[in-house]
């Protein structure tokens, strides 16, 4: 797992059914490119985050797959509608394998 | 054959015009070409404009990390791509069924003074895009 890893969530703690929330994420992570160099002139290999997804109550919300040209600490914002009161899950995938993962709850009155 | 002056000229600028049309697309990358990778996602199907909104820096100071937006009201799936970065597939976003505005942000790097395209798949299966210019005063992409 790749050293400092911590993702930020922003969710509205309430909506109303069928209201558009916006949805706000960040994960601290270096995104390594793979085209730098080292001091000696060896290429840094590529370590990057390569896929985001949200869900809700198992459903998904969005799925994006991520190439080396996002910046470091990738920033997501998007829009979600909320049928009920549930749960989003987050989930980013390393390059390495790890896997990243955050729930957030939202009441829908 | 006699080649007169005239012939010669128009020769050479034709030439000449010839060899800059690639430069548009063809920016130097590492692996993929834009155009694969737009292939790749379209399956060959024609491109067309329409609903769809790319919003970005006309200046971005810094090129490791400019703020862009994307919306496009009936879209499954939004693909962007920086055509002047070594790695012009930049990202793509899929919008599941709970999604609202088919509306997404990012930061991305882009390397220099370049276009960056958005292509949006739509839910009847067509393809529509937005190109827009970013100015770069510092390039982002290490190396």
């Amino acid at each position: 797992m790749a050293k400092g890893v911590k993702p930020r969530i922003k969710v509205p703690k309430q909506a109303s059914a069928g209201e558009a929330i916006t949805i706000k994420t960040l994960i601290s992570h270096k995104m390594e490119t793979g085209l730098r160099k080292d001091a000696d002139g060896n290429k840094i290999p590529q370590s990057i985050i390569n896929r985001f997804t949200c869900d809700f109550n198992g459903s998904n919300v969005v799925d994006f797959d991520m190439k080396a040209g996002i910046s470091v600490n990738p920033y997501f914002q998007f829009e979600a509608v909320v049928p009920e009161s549930g749960e989003f899950k987050f989930t980013w995938y390393d390059d390495d394998g790890s896997v990243y993962e955050k729930t957030k709850k939202i009441t829908v009155s | 054959m006699k080649i007169s002056r005239r012939k010669v000229v128009v020769l050479g600028t034709s030439a000449v015009s010839a060899s800059l049309l690639p430069l548009n697309l063809l920016a130097q990358s590492d692996g993929q070409s834009a155009e694969d990778i737009i292939k790749e996602f379209t399956g060959g199907a024609n491109i067309g404009s329409g609903d769809i909104m790319l919003t970005t820096p006309e200046i971005a100071e810094n090129g490791n990390t400019v703020p862009i937006s994307v919306e496009s009201k009936k879209a499954t799936a939004i693909k962007i791509l920086a055509l002047g970065n070594p790695g012009p597939d930049v990202v793509t976003f899929k919008f599941g069924p709970l999604s609202a505005t088919r509306s997404a942000s990012t930061r991305i790097r882009l390397r220099k003074t370049q276009d960056v395209l958005a292509i949006a798949k739509l839910e009847d299966g067509s393809f529509i895009q937005d190109i827009q210019k970013v100015k770069v005063t510092i390039g982002g992409c290490g190396g």
